[in-house]
């Protein structure tokens, strides 16, 4: 780490212009904010001096919420308005939280059926979403107190087997919690984003992560400052709760205990679970005597025994990453660390069969609970723009294929598993009846050839489409996966040309409008905010526009601009920075901010094609100093 | 911005079959260090729309380059060649087709008896497969200069041998219970 920071004069970074970022872990059963300070990165504590805040979210009556440690106390006294484990909700609907069985003990409340289910707690239905946004914004305002300044921007990490819809809802809490998000991160990217810049590894890297309630295995290649995913793979509901609730199986049969539990009890039980999971990981046996409510349990657990029951679940996870090794196309012998990250992977069998598989010690010398928090702020801080240095680049791959339903409940892949992204595919479809001027679309996710065994992402509906005889009209829906794995589609009819309309119905996702009411409503939450936020939020989103064009014209403007072009940009540039210092109507700033950007248009593409030449001049020179080097070898 | 380059021109290639990977590889890196959208998070909505055109374009790109046979079809395409859905092959091929197919089975059944022999028939398979297709990658090679009809020929033929493949592989997840 630099003790010294050596700036060339002239270069010198105004500390004022320094921005805020953070790196943020929204785990299933804890989350934790962090952010890179005076060149060194770590997790954020708050005022009590904890990192790990519980992901846990307390309802009261009046509509008021406790977040964190406080809520956790009280999901025993308070099981059903006290949300823990939410990210298992995220983008999910009521027939997946139904196989979650006990471990959702809550009120759910689902508009006819469909979509993701709201959770009714004492001051009304909240949506996972807004549940999660409640965590989010307990971790900004500790990063905002920390780093003294509101957030520039944010990294926010899920795990890399969510599919679209778990992004997108991961998004929309962001969205909610007034977070401006640089990008999605996969959990093991971050994490090894946080060992790699640290030890310079260059090669294959296995990313074994297990957390509370998801599994992840990623393999990565580093390689000239560029990570890349070779795939991913794992599990989205597998990790230490599966643990708990195994000791806590054992413990009520080895007590006698049969029957039902009241979920007060079975709460207490959990809690009692882990904490005897986290002392076998030192103990070879652990003797348990408590008292719920008039339930007694009383038993002595050995490390033996656990070891056996988790073994199908830790069997679950090697078998996850024997497909993983196989995807990247990579032998065992290739991999040169495996990391270790999630607080499951404390749990020395884990550990053993870990190491025993990939034939290597696991690194963990980060703390494995820390990791990708750490991973995260190190990218923010890039993103944001305060590095320019040391980058590295992330290229990531589509988790999980997506597809479209046809006749007969099957299953077309459009996207292929792991393909790299941002990915485009267009395709082609017809009408078959005369005149038809509609038509459904079905998008999937998942590896299965039924429709009914993979996951539901969106119905989109075309409608517009120019009246013909059955065939005639020529459809091309296009499907855009960006760099954080979500998609967007639009569609034209081509014979004609028209643009059709598409009606977006998520299948576990909240809409636009929902999305609108939402934010509303917090607005509502402290009113006199609403005007003074909105300008605040357009003075901040214009100045980011203004600076980068400025920093643009600084860079780029004498080749690639004529003299004209760039006094009349230098024009329009100091119109709208003086609308955006001096205006206070959020209409009038934003409208000033849209007409720099279409005034910058044209620049920003001749920067993007000399930046294209530059990249491929670039590889030449480098191929010609390593050719010399191997030759002087 | 210029689409109307070939995915060759793109990354600075000889529009040629065989092609330096390593070198495709890190013209590719070069690119993605540019264009990416990560490079763009505080940038224009402008800049970011460019840039996830460019970064999927060139994905695209090296994804086709990058497999021998996109490469082939792409190539073949390029000359103006669409690829059939049913081609005609011929007979003798087709024969050998099923034959593999056969072995395949075999080999699935006899896996509940033994199932590490029933593997190591497998690897061996898949490596002859391969083979196959690194020879059928030579013919397509040359052919493509001289005759662009034995060339798309060799293409279907790349097409049955990686299908194959993929039942293999598909197979070996089973044998390997996945």
């Amino acid at each position: 780490m630099a003790l010294l920071q050596i700036t060339e004069p002239g270069q010198a970074v105004d500390p004022h212009q320094r921005k805020h970022a953070a790196g943020i872990d929204l785990g299933t059963t804890n989350s934790l904010i962090a952010a890179v300070r005076a060149g060194e990165t770590d997790t954020l504590p708050d005022f009590g001096g904890a990192h790990l805040l519980p992901s846990v979210v307390r309802y009261h009556t009046d509509g008021s919420v406790t977040v964190g440690a406080k809520a956790l106390e009280s999901a025993k006294e308070d099981p059903l308005n006290t949300i823990v484990s939410v990210k298992r909700l995220m983008g999910r609907g009521l027939e997946d939280v139904d196989t979650l069985g006990d471990q959702m003990p809550y009120d759910f409340v689902t508009k006819d059926k469909k979509g993701m289910p709201d959770i009714n707690v004492a001051s009304g239905p909240v949506s996972p979403v807004e549940v999660s946004a409640e965590i989010l914004r307990n971790l900004a305002h500790r990063g905002e107190a920390t780093l003294a300044g509101p957030l520039d921007g944010v990294v926010i990490t899920v795990p890399a087997y969510f599919d679209d819809a778990q992004r997108q809802a991961t998004k929309d809490a962001a969205t909610l919690a007034h977070l401006n998000v640089l990008r999605l991160l996969n959990e093991p990217t971050a994490a090894a984003v946080a060992y790699g810049l640290d030890s310079g590894t260059e090669g294959v890297i296995a990313v074994y992560d297990l957390g509370g309630g998801t599994f992840d295995i990623s393999l990565l290649r580093l390689n000239r400052g560029v990570f890349e995913v070779l795939s991913t793979g794992g599990n989205s509901a597998l990790g230490g709760d599966d643990f708990d609730r195994a000791v806590a199986s054992w413990l009520l049969a080895a007590s006698g205990i049969e029957g039902e539990i009241s979920k007060g009890q079975f709460r207490g039980l959990m809690l009692e679970a882990r904490a005897i999971k986290e002392a076998l990981s030192d103990q070879a046996s652990v003797k348990v005597d408590i008292d719920l409510d008039g339930l007694i349990v009383k038993s002595e657990i050995t490390r033996e025994i656990f070891d056996e029951l988790v073994a199908p679940f830790v069997g679950d996870s090697i078998k996850a990453c024997r497909r993983a090794v196989r995807d990247a196309g990579v032998g065992l012998e290739d991999i040169k660390h495996v990391v270790l990250v999630g607080g499951s992977t404390r749990v020395p069998t884990v550990r053993a069969k870990v190491a025993s598989y990939f034939h290597t010690e696991p690194l963990s010398n980060i703390d494995p609970d820390r990791v990708v928090a750490i991973g995260a702020a190190i990218q923010a801080n890039i993103l944001v723009g305060n590095k320019s240095d040391d980058e590295v680049l992330l290229l990531d791959v589509l988790p999980l294929s997506l597809g479209l339903e046809t006749m007969g409940g099957l299953v077309e892949k459009v996207i292929t598993r792991n393909t790299a992204i941002p990915v485009a595919k267009a395709q082609e479809f017809t009408t078959y009846k005369d005149g038809q001027t509609a038509m459904l679309i079905h998008i999937v996710q998942g590896e299965r050839e039924l429709v009914s065994d993979c996951r539901s992402l969106a119905q989109f509906e075309l409608r517009g489409i120019p009246p013909m005889v059955a065939g005639a009209a020529k459809i091309q829906v296009m499907f855009q996966v960006d760099a954080d794995g979500i998609l967007s589609v639009s569609a034209k009819e081509l014979s004609t040309g028209v643009e059709t309309h598409i009606e977006v119905k998520p299948s576990y996702g909240l809409t636009e409008d929902e999305i609108t009411t939402m934010l509303k409503a917090s607005f509502e939450y402290a009113e006199a905010d609403v005007a003074t936020r909105s300008l605040t939020e357009a003075k901040v989103d214009t100045q980011r526009v203004i600076d980068a064009v400025a920093n643009a014209i600084a860079l780029d403007g004498d080749r690639l601009l004529s003299q004209q072009e760039r006094s009349s940009l230098n024009e329009t540039l100091a119109e709208v920075q003086a609308i955006a210092t001096n205006s206070e109507r959020a209409s009038e700033i934003t409208a000033a901010s849209e007409r720099l950007a279409k005034a910058s248009d044209e620049f920003a593409s001749r920067r993007m094609d000399d930046s294209v030449r530059q990249a491929l001049a670039g590889t030449s020179l480098d191929e010609l100093s390593e050719s010399i080097a191997d030759a002087e070898d | 911005m210029d689409f109307q380059q070939t995915f060759f021109e793109i990354f600075q290639l000889p529009e040629a079959y065989h092609l330096d990977v390593d070198q495709l590889s890190s013209s590719y890196l070069e690119l993605q260090k540019r264009i990416h959208p990560d490079n763009f998070s505080s940038a224009t909505d402008t800049e970011k729309r460019h840039s996830l055109q460019w970064a999927t374009h060139v994905n695209e790109a090296f994804t086709t380059l990058k497999s021998p046979l996109q490469r082939a079809i792409y190539m073949l395409e390029q000359r103006g060649l669409s690829i059939a859905h049913n081609p005609d092959l011929e007979p003798a091929f087709l024969m050998s087709q099923i034959e593999l197919r056969e072995e395949l089975d075999d080999i699935s059944e006899t896996a509940s008896e033994e199932i590490d022999a029933a593997l190591s028939r497998l690897d061996g398979f898949k490596s002859s497969v391969k083979e196959t297709l690194s020879s059928l990658e030579g013919s397509f090679a040359v052919q493509f200069d001289v005759e662009l009809a034995a060339a798309e020929q060799t293409t279907y033929k790349m097409q049955f041998m990686n299908k194959l493949l993929v039942a293999a592989d598909q197979l070996e997840e089973q044998l390997l219970d996945y």
